[in-house]
């Protein structure tokens, strides 16, 4: 191979002249991880209420649930940013599609809002999938005990439902930072996209990339240790939690 | 709020956009899921075969490329397939490769890793007795694996398939970075050159969205069609 290697070039100084190509990328990775973080908590809060309402007994919950996981599961994130960032101004009022347009870091609230939402639906999934999972008595014996449908959710279903689908959610949640770098396409310097701006300033390609994947590997080891760590403390006793 | 929309945009485009983009798209999802149901049953019998190194190697690759997103992969590949092509054929530059060949061993190489972990799941639901009874009546690991196993496994583990079919089928929308044209390259093309940035993309959205619909449904008919009867 004939490609000129050059370790060094995180040291030079970008083109924008504020530090050097590391500082590029580390600034890329912070955006990461703050784009997913706050994405992770739209998709644990609505995917959550989503979840909850598929396994209610009225036919309007469920059917409303059906319809929110059915279209945000069937479009491409892609094309689903693109709605957000390009055809939601167009299509509110006036005025609010202005302020929309002309807000600051526009691309990191619609990266927010879009994978949020995109991922909440895989969330729904999970979590009513959890809450199916256990044993009918349990819901039986909260109404035995007098609670009313929201005292059961919240005292015995959830809290055993969360901790069944923690293994499933941390693979959402890795996916999450995954689907952070589709917000590439709309102008938001992540990750991916700072290592993309510093192989077209610098043409060190691989550099740029194998950086950019370490990165990536690190923050996946970072939290699958985490989230072992969590699932080992919040396992029920009892029940049979990995290996 | 529709008043000022111009369908006829589509309409002017629709040939544009089904036998150009759809075209690719739909070529690029088919062929990847090709290879990378093959290349990912290979992985997935190097996970199982009991040597400890290939299990190893298997299993670096399915944790390597399921950590790092689609989009960064596919840039790699995009600059690093003109370097191996090189390589392999000894030439003496890189050689250029298409945007289609590029794309297609992005996606074969990705989702092997992904049709790995489905058929992994799948080999292993078969029961110990099935393998056990084919090397009882003398056929060796391949024969085994050919006529007894994998049948079993692949018809186990169809819908999971066809299922992971159709999120391929929505990630290839995501070869728009190398400015390819696709279904949703197409028309955001077309979007930007008539300044129609509303109506194709909700366009472009309904297609998406009708088809994966009926996909997942058809999957749903033929799961419950197909389910081996125990």
């Amino acid at each position: 191979m004939n490609y000129h290697w050059n370790w060094h070039i995180f040291f030079e100084p970008d083109p924008s002249g504020s530090g050097t190509y590391l500082d590029m990328l580390l600034s890329g990775l912070l955006l990461t991880i703050e784009t997913s973080l706050c994405a992770w908590i739209i998709a644990l809060v609505s995917g959550s209420i989503v979840g909850v309402l598929r396994t209610l007994p009225s036919k309007a919950a469920s059917w409303f649930s059906f319809c929110y996981v059915e279209f945000f599961r069937n479009m491409p994130l892609l094309v689903q940013l693109f709605l957000w960032f390009f055809v939601l101004p167009e299509l509110l009022p006036r005025s609010w599609g202005l302020w929309l347009k002309q807000m600051p870091h526009a691309p990191f609230y619609t990266a927010t809002v879009g994978v949020g939402l995109f991922m909440s639906a895989r969330v729904a999934v999970q979590l009513a999938a959890g809450i199916g999972s256990l044993p009918r008595g349990q819901k039986m014996a909260a109404t035995a005990l007098g609670l009313t449908t929201a005292q059961a959710y919240r005292y015995v279903l959830l809290p055993m439902a969360f901790r069944i689908v923690l293994p499933p959610l941390t693979s959402e949640f890795l996916s999450t930072i995954k689907n952070t770098a589709v917000a590439i396409t709309i102008g938001l310097i992540e990750l991916t996209g700072a290592a993309r701006s510093m192989q077209e300033f610098s043409f060190q390609v691989f550099e740029a990339f194998t950086a950019a994947t370490v990165m990536y590997l690190g923050i996946n080891v970072v939290v699958v240790v985490a989230m072992r760590f969590l699932e080992r403390s919040v396992a029920i006793p009892g029940y049979i939690t990995g290996k | 709020m529709f008043s000022n929309f111009d369908f006829d945009v589509i309409r002017r485009s629709i040939g544009y956009l089904f036998f150009d983009g759809m075209t690719f798209t739909l070529t690029l999802t088919g062929l990847s899921a090709l290879g990378g149901l093959v290349f990912g049953t290979l992985i997935a019998l190097m996970r199982l075969s009991g040597y400890r190194l290939l299990g190893r190697i298997a299993g670096l690759y399915v944790d390597f490329m399921r950590s790092l997103p689609l989009v960064l992969v596919i840039f790699w590949f995009y600059f690093l397939v003109p370097y191996l092509g090189q390589w392999l054929t000894g030439a003496s530059r890189p050689i250029s490769v298409g945007a289609f060949a590029s794309s297609l061993i992005t996606f074969i190489l990705f989702e092997a890793a992904y049709f790995s972990e489905i058929m992994r799941a799948g080999i292993q639901s078969i029961s110990k007795g099935q393998p056990a009874a084919a090397y009882a009546l003398g056929l060796n690991y391949r024969q085994t694996m050919r006529y007894v196993v994998l049948p079993q496994a692949f018809r186990n583990m169809l819908p999971v398939l066809l299922t992971q079919t159709i999120v391929l089928f929505q990630d290839t929308s995501l070869v728009y970075v190398l400015s390819i044209t696709d279904f949703l390259g197409a028309a955001s093309k077309v979007a930007q050159r008539d300044g129609r940035l509303v109506e194709m993309y909700l366009f472009a959205a309904l297609v998406y969205f009708l088809i994966s619909c009926f996909a997942s449904y058809g999957v749903r008919r033929l799961q419950t069609r197909i389910a081996i009867v125990r």
